[in-house]
C-alpha cells in the first residue's frame, strides 16, 4: 500500500472542473490501487468503501448485507439522509423477507409490458413539451421546460397524481432531495408530501381510477394490508425516486452528447429504436447519477476483494466507479453509444435494484429517441465551461441547462 | 442449454424480459418471472446468458440439458 493511500480520505469525494461527467479523481484512484477501503463520513465516523464492477455487484447480491438504518454502522452521507432515514421507512431500508413483501406489492406497477404500454402516453407528454419549448423563448432552460416536466408528468399519471397538483410535487420533492436543504425544513417537505398522500389515497378509495395509488387504496387500504401512512410513504418514495432520477438523467445526458456532438449524431435521426434503446444504457453507465451510492450494513463477517469486513460495519458500494471499471466496460472513459453497457449497475444490483428501471428506461429512450430528432439544431446556449452542475445534491445532474436551436 | 428460474429470488427488475422476451416473461399479478421456454433455441443462447448475467437476483440458472 502506497503512503497516500494509508490516510482515510473523506466521503463524498470531489469531483474536476473541467470533468463533471467523471467520477472523483481521488474515486478512480481508488478504484485503481486499492479498490476495497476504508473512507471518513461528515460525521468523522468511518466505513467501508467497495469501488470495482465484481465486488460491488458480489456485495450488493450478498444476503449477508443489509440497509437497516438503525444499525449503528450504518454509513448516512450526510445530516439530511440520516434525519430522513430516522423518519421514513420505506422498501430501500428494509431487508427480506420484509422487503420482498412490500416490493411485490409494486413490482406488477412498473413490469416491462405494462410500461411498453404507457410509451404512446410518454410520448404524448414528450411531444407536447418540445411543442412548447419550439413555440417559447429561445434560448431556453432544457431543465425547467423539459427535463424536470417529463418525469413529474408521467409519474404523476402512474400514480394518479393530479397534474394541476404538480408544482406543489415539484416544490416538496425537491426539497426532499437537496441535500443543501436544511434537515428540519426537508422533514417538514415529506410530511408535508405525507399528508397530501394520505388525503390523495381516501379520495382514490372512495372513486378509484386506473391508477397505482387506487389500486393500493382497493387492494391494500380498503382490506386491511397496508394502513393510510403506509401507502403514503410508499407513494412518496415512488415519486421522490421517480421524478428527480430521471430529471437528471435527461438534462445530465443531453449534456454529455450536445458535448460529444459524434455520439449525439449517431443517434440523431432516432430511427433506429435499438441504437436509442443502447445509447440508454451507455448514458445510464456513464453518468451513474445517484452519486451518494449503494449503502448497507454487514450482517456478519464477509471478504470482499481479499479485505475482511466485520459485522455490524457500514459499507459503501460505488456504482459509479464500477460502470468504469476496465474490467468490465473496455475504454470505461468513452461515451459510446454502440457498446453494449446493459451490464451496468447503474440502477444498483441485489434485491433492490431499482424498481422502477423499466419506467426509466422507456421514458429516456423516448426522450433521446424524439428531442434530437425533432429539434436537430438543439445546442448549448453557453459555453460548457459556464454550466453548474450539482455536486452537493442526492442525485448528480446540471442544475440549469440553457439550450438554444 | 436448459434453462431454470427462481421465482422466489425474482425481484421483478425485468431485465430479463429485455434480453430476451422470447423464453422470459413477467406474471400478471405480480411481474414475477414467467419461464416461456425452458429450452431455447441456439440463436436465442446469447440473448438468455445475458438476462443470466445481469439479473440482480441471480434467479436465472443455465444448465446443458
Amino acid at each position: 500500500m502506497t503512503d497516500a493511500l494509508q490516510e482515510t480520505p473523506m466521503f463524498p469525494m470531489a469531483r474536476v472542473a473541467g470533468c463533471p461527467f467523471d467520477p472523483p479523481p481521488e474515486l478512480s484512484r481508488r478504484s485503481e490501487q486499492a479498490p476495497v477501503s476504508r473512507v471518513r463520513l461528515w460525521d468523522g465516523s468511518t466505513t467501508w468503501m467497495v469501488t470495482r464492477y465484481a465486488d460491488v455487484r458480489a456485495l450488493l447480491a450478498d444476503p449477508r448485507v443489509s440497509v437497516d438504518v438503525a444499525e449503528p454502522g450504518f454509513p448516512h452521507t450526510n445530516a439530511v439522509s440520516k434525519a430522513r432515514d430516522a423518519q421514513m421507512k420505506t422498501l430501500m431500508q428494509m431487508d427480506a423477507p420484509e422487503h420482498t413483501v412490500h416490493r411485490r406489492r409494486l413490482t406488477a406497477d412498473f413490469m416491462v409490458k405494462k410500461m411498453e404500454a404507457l410509451r404512446p402516453t410518454i410520448q404524448r407528454i414528450v411531444d407536447g413539451l418540445i411543442d412548447d419549448l419550439l413555440a417559447g423563448p429561445n434560448p431556453a432552460d432544457l431543465v425547467e421546460t423539459f427535463a424536470l416536466p417529463v418525469p413529474s408528468l408521467v409519474i404523476c399519471e402512474l400514480l394518479g397524481v393530479p397534474y394541476a397538483d404538480r408544482a406543489f410535487f415539484q416544490r416538496v420533492a425537491g426539497k426532499l432531495v437537496m441535500d443543501e436543504c436544511d434537515p428540519a425544513e426537508a422533514m417538514a417537505a415529506s410530511e408535508e408530501l405525507n399528508g397530501y398522500l394520505e388525503k390523495l389515497v381516501e379520495e382514490k378509495n372512495a372513486e378509484p381510477g386506473d391508477d397505482v395509488l387506487s389500486r393500493l387504496a382497493v387492494e391494500q387500504y380498503r382490506t386491511g394490508a397496508m394502513t393510510r401512512g403506509e401507502i403514503a410513504t410508499m407513494g412518496q418514495l415512488l415519486l421522490v425516486a421517480g421524478h428527480d432520477t430521471t430529471a437528471n438523467m435527461i438534462a445530465l445526458g443531453t449534456t454529455a452528447l450536445l458535448t460529444n456532438p459524434e455520439q449525439l449524431s449517431a443517434i440523431r435521426d432516432g430511427a433506429d429504436p435499438a441504437l436509442v434503446a443502447g445509447a440508454v444504457e451507455e448514458l445510464l453507465r456513464y453518468l451513474s447519477i445517484t452519486h451518494t451510492e449503494a449503502r448497507r450494513v454487514a450482517r456478519d463477517d464477509l471478504v470482499i476483494g481479499g479485505e475482511v469486513i466485520r459485522r455490524g460495519e457500514g459499507i459503501i458500494a460505488v456504482k459509479s466507479t464500477a460502470n468504469r471499471d476496465p474490467a468490465a466496460f473496455p475504454d470505461p472513459d468513452a461515451l459510446d453509444v454502440h457498446r453494449n453497457a446493459r451490464h451496468h449497475v447503474a440502477f444498483g444490483y441485489g434485491a433492490h435494484q431499482c424498481l422502477g428501471q423499466p419506467l426509466a428506461r422507456v421514458e429516456l429512450q423516448v426522450v433521446f429517441g424524439t428531442l434530437f430528432r425533432r429539434v436537430p439544431t438543439l445546442a448549448l446556449a453557453v459555453p460548457p465551461q459556464d454550466l453548474t452542475f450539482k455536486p452537493d445534491a442526492v442525485f448528480y445532474g446540471v442544475r440549469d441547462l440553457p439550450v438554444t436551436w | 442449454m436448459k434453462v431454470t428460474v427462481d421465482q422466489d429470488a425474482c425481484t421483478g427488475s425485468g431485465q430479463c424480459v429485455l434480453s430476451a422476451p422470447e423464453v422470459f416473461d413477467q406474471r400478471d399479478s405480480d411481474g414475477i418471472v414467467v419461464l416461456l421456454n425452458d429450452g431455447p433455441d441456439p440463436r436465442l443462447h446469447e440473448k438468455v446468458r445475458e438476462a443470466a448475467r445481469i439479473c440482480p437476483a441471480l434467479a436465472i440458472t443455465l444448465t446443458r440439458p
